[in-house]
């Protein structure tokens, strides 16, 4: 009853020559651009905000904790919508108008959006790999004359960051998988040209598995490119316990 | 940028409504999800191949795809997958709230699935072997001492995927179902007052989160007690 036609992702697409299949790897190309520089807005917030949740005291660990709680609790769709359709009008009204009338601040908006959003889970992951480390090494550290800023750079955070990769890649992958919803601030990512061949073709099932085999193919991608990545980072004698 | 809060006071009746609906969606799903998910578990962990290796790579394949493209895929696919059940010639028609519960039960197992394999995984072997010796069967065994175990084991995990579940639900929305985030999208678009709006949903998912939260972690402690 439903009529397949694999041949629809070679037929040319409304919207100039090229065919659907061209459409979804465009699509796969913002999901990309936005899940990368998400990535790398996600790791430098992050890092800060996580070495901030390991002070002891002080406003700098409120601060953190505060963000993160707030990150955390607040869905993502909603936070995109904020950074979409009221973060502009915080700023003062000439400037709101002038991103107002950019076409690409969805993009910008999307890419701050999903980066602060990880941001806040990387930050947590960072904290509970330094927290792993025993209290003994900084003590040592100070013994040895160091100061807190040498014992975090020196000692605390090259093993935590070995130690939080694993985690790291699953957040990799979600960042991909949550660029997703940047679709929903007309971000025309890899779901939204596979809503727009759907809604088009009316060949849904062969949008969706098309989408999903790109989908499944870059977290295989990533979490290969991740293992590697640890295996090169592995020092002899101090990782985890080998499975 | 000016306020308008009176658009709050209209609109709250309705954005109660979804609330309503977001919660109810949210402990359907958390249910069933966690039912689903133990029976996936145990699939996975059997020792019939073709089954584990099944059902693995179902879990997998949803895990690895955004949860938008679940929602469409279920949206679309449980018509037909009813329509093959019923004999019918065409694909059913489904209620927005019936797909949704499919959809995020059928999401939410594969996540809860890992979570009770791992807590399958956490009994001794020593009490499996204890249970067969005093001449258990499969079911037995499962029911009286591994499932149960396994389950408070992992009961802090389960909830507080449960609170990941409750904003997952916004999602919804993009079927122009009116959960709590739809509804208040629906009177954002309507009355044009983006700013009013969101920041309200913001503000309720904050508090709503941050005191769940709280309680899952009283809760964890008294259990962390009594075990």
């Amino acid at each position: 009853m439903y009529n397949w036609n694999w041949a629809i992702l070679w037929s040319p697409s409304p919207d100039g020559s090229t065919p659907f299949y061209a459409t979804l790897l465009i699509g796969l190309g913002w999901t990309l651009i936005v899940g990368l520089s998400a990535w790398i807005v996600a790791l430098s917030v992050g890092s800060v905000v996580g070495i901030a949740r390991t002070f002891k005291s002080g406003i700098l660990a409120s601060l953190a904790s505060g963000y993160v709680e707030v990150m955390r609790s607040i869905p993502l769709i909603v936070q995109m919508f904020l950074w979409f359709y009221v973060a502009p009008d915080l700023l003062p009204d000439r400037w709101a108008n002038e991103i107002k009338a950019w076409d690409r601040y969805n993009v910008v908006a999307a890419i701050l959006c999903l980066g602060l959003f990880t941001s806040a889970r990387i930050a947590e992951q960072l904290r509970a790999g330094i927290q792993s480390i025993p209290t003994g090494q900084s003590y040592a550290a100070r013994a040895l004359g160091m100061v807190e800023a040498q014992t975090y750079r020196i000692v605390l955070i090259p093993v935590a960051v070995r130690r939080v990769l694993p985690a790291l890649t699953n957040e990799f992958v979600n960042i991909i998988k949550n660029s997703s919803v940047a679709f929903t601030i007309a971000v025309v990512e890899l779901m939204a040209s596979t809503r727009a061949m759907q809604e088009t073709t009316f060949q849904v099932f062969e949008a969706f598995t098309a989408s999903t085999i790109i989908y499944l193919t870059v977290n295989l991608i990533v979490v290969k490119g991740m293992t590697a990545l640890e295996r090169r980072l592995e020092v002899p004698g101090y990782s985890r316990p080998s499975r | 940028m000016d306020f308008d809060f009176d658009v709050l006071r209209r609109a709250w009746p309705y954005m109660l409504q979804g609330f309503w609906f977001t919660l109810k969606l949210t402990a359907i799903a958390a249910v069933g999800g966690a039912i689903l998910g133990t029976v996936l578990a145990m699939a996975r962990l059997s020792h019939f191949k073709v089954l584990s290796n099944v059902v693995g790579a179902y879990v997998n394949a949803v895990r690895s795809i955004p949860l938008l493209l679940v929602i469409f895929w279920f949206y679309f696919l449980v018509p037909y997958i009813a329509a093959w059940l019923t004999g019918s010639k065409t694909p059913v028609e489904i209620s927005p709230l019936t797909s949704c519960i499919i959809t995020f039960v059928m999401f939410e197992a594969c996540y809860f699935c890992e979570i009770m394999r791992a807590g399958i995984q956490s009994i001794p072997p020593g009490q499996t072997a204890a249970g067969r010796a005093l001449g258990m069967g499969y079911w037995t065994l499962m029911g009286q001492i591994v499932i149960p175990q396994a389950f408070r084991n992992m009961l802090p995990i389960m909830l507080s995927q449960t609170i990941v579940l409750f904003q997952d639900v916004s999602l919804v929305s993009v079927l122009s179902i009116k959960d709590f985030f739809g509804a208040a999208d629906f009177v954002a678009k309507r009355d044009g007052r983006p700013h009013e709006m969101y920041l309200a949903v913001a503000v309720v998912y904050l508090i709503s989160c941050i005191a769940l939260s709280r309680l899952v972690r009283r809760l964890n402690k008294r259990i962390a007690i009594i075990r």
